[in-house]
């Protein structure tokens, strides 16, 4: 390769500007930043027109018209609200079964990673094979699997399995007792709320004496007495905070009581199922990936293996999980959009029934891409902040 | 170095966006269906793979059904060769799709001409070819009369369609609350119907009979008498090609007609010299209506000579024979007292 001459080193020679590497670098940046323009611009002209050669309109005006389909499930929605209600409807079903899912799958994939690296070999060849058998499988075959080969074949409502507690599945769903709020409710709620706040504060105080003093500080103690004992006095003082409300059998399903769908039942499970196996990757990966003097010195210092595990171990390997962590987390949500195949109507099902309805498929689609990059975006934020914390701890 | 690399990269990046805006220009234009069908050497139908009777993929991977033989007339028409043809199969949900992108040229597929269709959702409509309305399938066992019987009942449907909507205009104005339970897919909602996840199914009543008779216990369930809807189904295509419309159109009424004057694929032969004015003039000696179309002469003579006339295909796939014994009823010709009527050939 030939020297750059502005690069010589023969001193500081004036160079022409069009030789000037600032220059050239400013220009690159302007180059680039018009191809972005021009090919965004190219896009978006030529869908105008080809819609337009196709008779479409476009906008977002119609939103505002009636949606007009049922939804199966959700809140509180009729036939009579407008496209973007329905819309809202679909979103908040998605986070539902995410935020479940996410919370499910973290708790699974934890214990199938710890148990994939197990000493005892039943636990950890069991361990083995649920992940490599459940990540080999396409999840929408899982989904399915799990809506008509399992949840379906549950017996009828009127022949219900009834579990104690007042739990009855069918496969009509899953209907369980419900706390309904009394009107002591009201007078109750400080009292939880402060038990709630006071929780966290106790436990620190209780751990920074036992750094400071050394003795054990019982935190789960003092914790778990102000999380229970403060709701407990105040259903001394105030009455009885809830009422239990048990399904009842109507006409054709269970009444009352809360009735969790088949379709939520089977996308929850195909999807916490589905992430926890690469989860228990991720945690396994996470303790592997910590030096095994610290489990060493742990055992040399007299930690028992559940000690060494979750006071050395887990804190040291939260630091190398947390980021593939949050891609699992981010997979779980955007594979929500497999939900219509058992039939619940998450967002991206909603917004194909309105994209069939009116025919707006750029738009439809744009509201989708906007929605999980939304929720995509908010989940690694929160998760991201998290991170922060735990790498600032680092010693 | 680098720089200049980087540069030179850019540059032949800006020249094919450039490149790409000039050559985009004709995309404005019309598209005419014939011409591509033609230049592609064969017809693109969308169709039904579900629906005994009407649109279905047989286990040994041939389409079948009354939808089915509409597009082998057509292909028959335009390149005196049934078999110059390839079905997309779609579900309720996709069939649009494919005419908005051009993947597919016609839709024949149990679907209902509505205005919203017609006019936001860029489609355009031809004669209908099967006057229908939408149905309620539900258990015996579940000793359902009535639709208003179904309160708080659960109810399996496939997103996509008319029926959706119409079962929430039904319900909401007999003031019947219901649970919908909305699949994508129609093995999905009569499958969850079958094994017990609704105590309804409602789709067209053609389809309920169709899907019955695909049911591991046909003799279990009963459709309500009650009629929800009118659906009446017909081809659908791309918005804005007036003379794909007219080859669509005409296609089927020439079917129509051929059945009015008893012409069928087994007599066709004997009817090319009728005395009979409009027979002569449809079966090839009008030469100026096809022509305009950019079809052949012959166009009609082909289509009744491979698949047969209106009554044929009816016969063939619905009637008497075959599991579902459909009476002709509405879709009897207007002179039977039915609704199958065509404007005359001359
Ligand atoms: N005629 C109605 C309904 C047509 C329809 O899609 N029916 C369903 C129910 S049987 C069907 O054919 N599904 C077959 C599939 O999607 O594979 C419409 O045009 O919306």
């Amino acid at each position: 390769m030939p020297p750059e001459p502005s690069r010589s080193p023969a001193g500081p020679a004036r160079v022409a500007w069009w030789r000037n590497e600032r220059v050239h670098r400013v220009l690159a940046q302007v180059v680039f930043l018009l191809a972005v323009i021009a090919v965004a611009g190219l896009l978006y002209a030529n869908v105008r027109s080809q819609l337009r050669a196709r008779g479409l309109t476009t906008g977002y005006g119609f939103l505002y018209g009636q949606a007009g389909f049922p939804i199966g499930e959700g809140i509180e929605y009729h036939e009579g609200d407008p496209y973007w209600y329905a819309f809202l409807v679909g979103v908040v079903n998605t986070i539902r079964v995410s935020f479940f899912g996410i919370v499910l799958a973290t708790i699974l994939g934890t214990f199938t990673g710890i148990a994939r690296l197990s000493s005892n070999w039943l636990l950890s060849k069991l361990a083995g094979a649920y992940i490599e058998i459940i990540r080999n499988i396409p999840l929408l075959i899982q989904l399915v699997f799990w809506y008509f080969a399992v949840i379906l074949q549950l017996p009828g409502v009127k022949e219900s399995v009834v579990l104690p507690g007042s739990i009855f599945l069918s496969n009509r769903g899953t209907a369980l007792p419900l706390l309904a709020p009394t009107a002591a409710f009201s007078a109750w709620l400080p009292f939880a709320a402060a038990g709630l706040v006071l929780a966290p504060l106790l436990w620190r105080w209780r751990m920074r004496r036992q750094e400071l003093t050394g003795r054990p500080g019982r935190g789960l103690v003092w914790a778990g007495g102000a999380l229970l004992g403060l709701p407990a006095l105040g259903w001394l003082v105030a009455g009885q905070p809830f009422l239990v409300e048990l399904p009842e059998m109507g006409g054709f399903n269970y009444e009352g009581g809360l009735i969790l769908t088949p379709e939520f039942t089977a996308v929850l499970i195909g999807l916490t199922v589905y992430t926890a196996a690469f989860i228990a990757e991720v945690v396994r990966a996470g303790i592997q990936a910590v030096h095994v003097g610290q489990k060493e010195a742990a055992r040399a210092l007299g930690f028992h293996p559940g000690q060494t595990l979750r006071l050395v171990i887990l804190p040291q390997s939260v630091r190398v999980i947390i980021p593939p962590l949050i891609s699992q987390y981010l997979n779980l949500a955007k594979n929500s959009s497999l939900a219509v195949a058992a039939g619940f109507p998450d967002l991206f099902s909603v917004a194909q029934t309105i994209f069939n309805q009116t025919g707006r498929s750029v738009e439809v689609i744009g509201l989708v891409m906007g929605s999980y990059l939304a929720m995509s975006l908010f989940t690694s934020l929160v998760l991201n902040l998290y991170n922060r914390r735990v790498r600032l701890v680092e010693r | 170095m680098r720089q200049r690399r980087l540069l030179r990269g850019l540059a032949t990046a800006l020249l094919a966006v450039v490149g790409l805006l000039a050559w985009s220009g004709p995309g404005e234009a019309q598209v005419n269906i014939l011409d591509k069908v033609k230049k592609r050497g064969k017809l693109i139908c969308a169709v039904n793979a579900k629906l005994p009777g009407f649109g279905y993929l047989t286990p040994q991977g041939r389409y079948e059904g009354f939808d089915v033989d509409f597009c082998r007339a057509l292909a028959a028409a335009i390149f005196s060769d049934s078999g110059r043809l390839e079905f997309v199969p779609t579900t309720a949900k996709e069939r649009f799709t494919v005419l908005q992108t051009g993947e597919a040229d016609v839709l024949f597929r149990n679907t209902t001409w509505t205005i919203s269709r017609d006019t936001s959702v860029g489609l355009d409509f031809g004669p209908t070819t099967f006057y229908d309305g939408q149905g309620m399938m539900v258990t015996k066992k579940s000793g359902i009369k009535k639709l208003e019987d179904m309160k708080n009942a659960s109810i399996c449907v496939q997103t996509g369609t008319t029926t959706e909507l119409n079962l929430a205009d039904q319900f909401r104005k007999r003031g019947v609350p219901y649970k919908a339970v909305v699949f994508e897919d129609a093995d999905a909602t009569a499958g969850a119907y079958e094994q017990g996840r609704c105590d309804g199914f409602t789709t067209d009543i053609s389809g309920l009979i169709s899907r019955k008779s695909i049911m591991k216990d046909p003799g279990a369930h009963v459709i309500l008498p009650q009629v929800m809807s009118k659906e009446p189904l017909g081809p659908a295509w791309a918005h804005g090609d007036n003379n794909w419309g007219d080859v669509v159109k005409w296609l089927v009424y020439g079917l129509v007609i051929a059945e009015e004057f008893g012409i069928t694929s087994k007599n066709v032969d004997e009817h090319v010299n009728s005395k009979e004015p409009e027979i002569a003039r449809m079966l090839g000696g009008d030469k100026e209506a096809p022509k305009a179309m950019g079809l052949d002469p012959k166009w009609l003579y082909n289509a009744i000579k491979q698949v047969g006339n209106y009554g044929e295909i009816f016969a063939r796939h619905l009637g008497p024979g075959t599991p579902f014994s459909l009476e002709r009823g509405v879709n009897d010709l207007w002179t039977k007292g039915g609704l199958i009527y065509a404007p005359p050939i001359r």
